[in-house]
């Protein structure tokens, strides 16, 4: 029929010179970000910086517009780069591989490989029956939500790169643990007797292969869209909630009902964050806010994980390959490892 | 002309869905468009990254969803001449 694209793929000397300028125009905005809002509320409507509810409204602009930057050049840059690896080639890299090994490969591939939750069956199905070993699987569907590139790129950005390290560490190390103690209760009789019927068929296609650089980037913008449009308004709760904690609640008032030498601090937080369900960027900012006024990182982090590793719409899309019982098993052993991970580093880094 | 969306039914299998009928739409070709929605079925076809696009039985894209554009330049190359 002699159909053609509409666009003709731009050339390489045209991507640079639009990514440049679009760098550029982040950075000025960015940079602008630091000073617009003073010069507005202070300067041009003359309010006073000591005022109470000017100082929270000004917290909340500026928190908006810079979460809202970060979150777009992360978004790409993460879209762009994971646009290479697949969840395909993830399981030809992790096929053959033994317990052990492969459960520290397999939470490694998870924070790389693009992943969306509609995609956990899918996988988990294709991994088994192809002879990934269920702890390996495992470790993979844990650190896959856990371990999150966006997470890990507003962590560095708001907190620096002690604490993205210690997320990063202890999420890898929840999934490798949780995945290794899973294959080896053998829990491959609570899994729906489906998967392992299922056949697979041969033309599977690498999604990661054969796309333009054009692609690559027009994915990337659409990601963006697709994730602010999903979660701005969480992102506005999430920021109203951290500009009123911000400005409204003592200092130190949580160092002194869930500070690092709190009995129940970790607990609760985890217990406040599993039927909470946000993608890490929605809950960034209250983040920010809770460790401000002295509630400590190991809480945070133990909080973030699991709001984004143990959530409800997941695991009712889990139940569908999962008998109750393995479903009971990975909630109760990653859910401990978080709270481990949450006491540890209230102490480590108390 | 038989073409499949697979997909559990996320927002992204949606939006293929849509862009897969626009293409079609545009074309002015007879083809049937369904929803594959089993997960068994899904595999069958050895797709993993949903959503994914099949044409007459062959799967030409997965992972992803493609431009209309690109769609219809994916139908045309599967017609037959």
């Amino acid at each position: 029929m002699g159909q053609v694209l509409d666009r003709v793929p731009s050339t390489r000397r045209g991507q640079v010179v639009t990514l440049t300028g679009a760098a550029i125009a982040w950075i000025g905005l960015y940079w602008l970000n630091e000073h617009v809002w003073d010069w507005l509320l202070y300067g041009a409507l003359g309010l006073h910086s000591t005022d109470r509810v000017t100082e929270t409204i000004h917290f909340f602009l500026y928190d908006t517009a810079k979460i809202t930057l970060l979150l777009i050049g992360i978004i790409f840059v993460v879209t762009v780069l994971r646009s290479f690896m697949s969840v395909e080639r993830t399981r030809a890299l992790l096929g053959g591989k033994r317990e052990g090994v492969g459960n520290v490969m397999a939470a490694a591939l998870g924070v790389i490989t693009p992943f969306c939750s509609c995609s956990a069956v899918p996988a988990f199905i294709g991994f088994v029956a192809a002879g990934v070993p269920l702890g390996v699987t495992m470790s993979f569907l844990i650190a896959s939500p856990m371990v999150n590139e966006i997470a890990i790129g507003m962590l560095f950005s708001l907190f620096g790169l002690k604490v993205t390290i210690v997320y990063i560490a202890a999420g890898l190390v929840v999934a490798i643990v949780a995945g290794w103690i899973l294959g080896r209760v053998h829990a491959e009789r609570w899994v729906e007797p489906f998967v392992f019927e299922t056949r697979l068929g041969g033309q599977a296609i690498d999604p990661a292969a054969g796309l333009t650089m054009d692609q690559r980037i027009q994915m990337g913008v659409e990601e963006v869209a697709t994730i602010l449009r999903k979660i701005w308004p969480y992102l506005l709760v999430g920021i109203g909630l951290g500009a009123v904690i911000h400005g409204w609640v003592p200092t130190d008032f949580f160092t002194t009902y869930a500070g690092p030498g709190s009995t129940f601090g970790v607990l609760i937080a985890v217990a406040i964050g599993i039927p909470l369900y946000s993608n890490a960027a929605g809950i960034m900012p209250m983040v920010q806010a809770l460790y401000e006024k002295g509630l400590p990182m190991g809480t945070l982090l133990a909080f973030m994980m699991a709001v984004v590793a143990l959530s409800l719409p997941e695991m009712i899309l889990l139940r569908r390959v999962l008998k109750p019982q393995l479903l009971a098993l990975f909630i109760a052993v990653v859910g401990t490892g978080i709270v481990a991970i949450g006491y540890l580093f209230n102490y480590l880094l108390a | 002309m038989i073409i499949k969306v697979l997909g559990p039914g996320c927002t992204n299998c949606k939006n293929l869905e849509r862009v897969t009928k626009e293409a079609v739409a545009e074309l002015g070709i007879d083809a049937r468009i369904e929803k594959v929605e089993d997960y068994a079925e899904i595999m069958g076809y050895g797709v993993m990254s949903t959503p994914a696009l099949v044409i007459d039985e062959t799967v030409v894209s997965s992972g992803r969803v493609p431009k209309v554009a690109e769609v219809r330049a994916l139908i045309s190359a599967a017609a037959p001449a």
